[in-house]
């Protein structure tokens, strides 16, 4: 069963918070599951690094969709409409979609920009599994992108807080992890060296993905000697900034199967956006995605998410997420996140090896970032990620964090949903 | 396919400068009334769709800001950057694809906290045009310029469209600029660009809007008269303006035609009663009315002056007197199908339009009507 939680084990912040978090979670009002199946059918990635400087940005996000196309034996012509989303702050551009449309092959297409922050990647993967479900759409392009080397990310990420009560306080993403990271230690007793395991773990599967930017293994040792950034938090801590585009096509049921012989079927979305200023977020963990995840596997039916999912790519942009929020997952109780990583049931060939490909701590065009994750969990449902493919994937679970403590969740399967 | 309707809209009024008002205090004020309208409380809402621009808003993740005000807490959510129309089309995908009964749909802009031309100068490519300095103005007059010339378009027709419409909007309490106007006034009102002058350009006002999309069995529940979505069509068109013919809408078109297919729709001048279109600038509304099919290309004028999209013709155009009198950037299209909502239901007030059974409302994105979103609604 998935770890219930209770008042005691989380410091809740207020009566009603907590109280909405306990197991089992009430059935909500809706029908939950999506109508009309609905599958990934191909997949395009730039190759990414720091910065990009042989493309601009509606050359980087070609090269992504020509990849997908390509990955699944289709022309721009087969496709019906594209979305596109990025972060508009950090390159400068307003109005994404209608610049980028050489790039996109949206002329003359249904075009739309879905947009929220570091959720985008997810975001944008959740949209293109409700407009393909919707049966208005065959083939859909779901493009995410970003050119960080163009902007000054802190500086962008900053305005995304009041201007009156957060922004003066708010110091950019790496400080505020760094507070979840410290309440997480005080709380849990973990330590720097168990993050530094985090770390370690995903720079090691990230040599095997040609796609990821940082392909180079460290050691505890070098985690723990980076430069500070925020304590407790170092360099080698916290994700890169990464020029990088990725593309994602989705396809209905009714040509998913000509497309591609093994798609990866959407299981099911979940999000949950709780915050919109800084004070409320409850930094003991990641509230959005316990709630999110305990709908989804409601919604799918899982019941032991260790045992029945075979593979994660989380959006991890540190390395303490790495040990909460796994266990926010309901992967294991609250403080054994640690315990999990050293005994290594989430390395490749461990249990449930989570971002094979590297995860964002290797990789982090911000937003393509979800997106990467859709794409990775898709791959290694259709047998396709070569090198990082964990052997035998039926269920998958990719995620989106970003905004003021949100979270998005997808889950794939090699069988159709019911 | 299921059919989907709306079953609430509420509108803030537009105005100046909401000085007193954050972005999610209108937000607030719009959704309360959506529910107060649909008769619902924020239980029945499925998921959420917000709709925002980080430029115009000034934050990045505009979204954000107005998550409390949208009642989206232990929802999904989303959220879609562009003209509300779009963000109401993935609003009613979430609905058709099974996940959810229903989504509510919130779009809001403040203009007041911007500079409009350097937020829309943002748009253009920032190597080759956007050290020029255009922007949506001088944008617009290249495409005015051009539309005027290729058809024999007067300024004195653009200017009529303005007269019509901030007519109309005397009629509109929620309207920013109601006014009676004189065609002479609007020729002689100072020159924006060539050959857009004040009075044809729309102002920039506050405001939000939003409104409830049910599928059929709980929008029924919820109301005896619920609006249905007959037909939606939305497209895009090349970006830069030079591989564009500017008197030309082919994205317009396009998303019309799909639009016009889902509906069933033959002949658009006879089926459609009403229409609620994107009239950032006045030349717009006529050429807008050209992609729309209500007349045959460069017949925009003479549609105009035949009375046909008058108040009391054969198929008003913007009764609530357009974005001429209210341009609330990203809510204008939201605002557009909240307005033909109101007269589908006979709850336009002093605004309502006699025997309204089918409107069209329309949204746009980008410079120049690069990509249009089309809706066709039906009682």
């Amino acid at each position: 069963m998935v770890p219930p939680y209770s008042p005691g084990e989380t410091p809740a912040k207020s009566g009603d918070q907590g109280g909405s978090l306990h197991e089992p979670y009430p059935a909500l009002p809706e029908g939950g599951v999506m109508g009309n199946r609905v599958a990934i059918v191909g997949t395009g990635q730039t190759n990414h690094c720091t910065k990009r400087l042989d493309v601009n940005g509606t050359e980087l996000i070609y090269e992504a969709v020509q990849r997908a196309l390509a990955d699944a034996e289709l022309k721009m012509k087969d496709i019906d409409g594209v979305i596109i989303g990025n972060m508009d702050h950090f390159e400068g551009i307003n109005y994404v979609d209608c610049w980028s449309i050489d790039g996109s092959g949206g002329i003359g297409k249904p075009t739309l920009k879905v947009t929220t922050g570091g959720t985008t990647g997810s975001t944008l993967a959740i949209a293109g599994a409700h407009m393909v479900g919707s049966g208005m759409f065959e083939k859909l392009m779901v493009i995410g992108w970003e050119k960080n080397s163009e902007s000054d990310t802190t500086a962008a990420i900053t305005t995304a807080f009041d201007p009156v009560w957060d922004r003066l306080v708010f110091a950019g993403a790496i400080s505020g992890l760094a507070v979840q990271a410290s309440v997480y230690n005080a709380t849990t007793g973990a330590t720097e060296r168990d993050a530094a395991r985090v770390t370690v773990r995903d720079r090691r599967h990230a040599c095997l993905n040609p796609y990821a930017h940082l392909r180079k293994e460290v050691t505890i040792e070098e985690v723990l000697s980076s430069p500070p950034l925020a304590d407790p938090l170092k360099l080698l801590d916290m994700c890169p900034r990464t020029d990088g585009a990725c593309a994602v096509v989705f396809a209905s049921e009714s040509v998913a199967e000509k497309i591609c012989p093994r798609p990866a079927w959407v299981l099911g979305t979940s999000n949950r956006h709780l915050y919109t200023y800084l004070g409320d977020a409850d930094y003991s963990g990641l509230p959005s995605l316990r709630l999110a995840s305990r709908e989804l596997y409601r919604k799918v039916g899982i019941r032991e998410p260790l045992k029945e999912i075979d593979v994660m790519e989380l959006y991890l942009p540190y390395s303490v997420a790495g040990l909460s929020w796994i266990e926010e997952l309901g992967l294991c109780g609250l403080g054994e996140g640690p315990r999990l990583l050293w005994d290594g049931v989430t390395d490749l060939g461990g249990e449930l090896p989570i971002n094979p490909s590297g995860g964002v701590i290797s990789c982090n065009p911000i937003g393509a970032t979800g997106l990467i994750r859709c794409a990775e969990a898709a791959l290694q449902v259709m047998g396709k990620a070569q090198l990082r493919q964990v052997p035998d994937v039926k269920i998958a679970l990719s995620s989106g964090f970003g905004g003021c403590w949100w979270s998005d969740l997808l889950m794939y399967g090699v069988r159709k949903p019911a | 396919m299921e059919r989907v309707a709306i079953v609430g809209v509420g509108q803030t009024k537009q105005e100046r400068n909401k000085v007193y008002e954050t972005f999610a205090d209108m937000v607030f004020e719009a959704v309360q009334q959506a529910l107060h309208q649909a008769g619902i409380g924020i239980d029945r809402i499925g998921n959420v769709v917000t709709v925002s621009n980080d430029f115009w808003d000034g934050r990045t993740i505009s979204s954000m800001a107005v998550n409390d005000a949208c009642g989206s807490y232990d929802k999904n959510i989303s959220t879609v950057e562009g003209d509300g129309t779009f963000g109401a089309f993935y609003g009613m995908t979430r609905i058709l694809s099974g996940a959810y009964d229903t989504t509510l749909v919130v779009a809001h802009s403040k203009g007041s906290e911007s500079q409009s031309s350097h937020i829309t100068n943002a748009m253009f490519d920032p190597v080759y045009l956007r050290s020029l300095g255009i922007d949506n103005i001088t944008s617009a007059a290249l495409q005015a310029r051009r539309y005027l010339n290729r058809y024999g378009i007067t300024e004195e027709q653009c200017a009529l469209v303005s007269v019509k419409n901030h007519g109309n909007a005397l009629l509109n309490p929620l309207a920013h600029l109601p006014m009676r106007l004189t065609v002479p006034q609007v020729l002689g009102s100072r020159l924006l660009a060539d050959p857009i002058k004040l009075l044809d350009a729309s102002p920039v006002s506050d405001g939000a809007c939003a409104l409830i999309l049910a599928r059929e069995e709980v929008a029924r529940e919820i109301t005896s008269r619920p609006v249905w979505v007959r037909g939606v069509g939305y497209s895009a068109d090349a970006y830069h303006l030079g591989d564009r013919d500017l008197a030309d809408c082919d994205a317009l078109v396009q998303a019309a035609g799909r639009a016009f297919r889902m509906a069933g729709i033959h002949d658009p001048r006879r089926e459609i009663d009403l229409v609620e279109l994107y009239d950032a600038f006045s030349y717009q509304e006529l050429l807008w009315t050209e992609g729309l099919g209500l007349c045959g290309r460069g017949q925009g004028g003479n549609l105009l002056e035949s009375g046909a999209t008058q108040r009391e013709g054969e198929i008003p155009v913007n009764p609530s007197g357009g974005l001429l009198s209210a341009h609330t950037v990203i809510a204008a299209g939201l605002i557009r199908m909240a307005e033909v909502f109101l007269q589908l239901r006979e709850e336009a007030g002093a605004r309502q339009v006699p025997d309204v059974k089918t409107g069209l409302a329309h949204g746009v994105n980008g410079p120049c009507g690069q990509s249009h979103c089309v809706w066709v609604l039906g009682i």
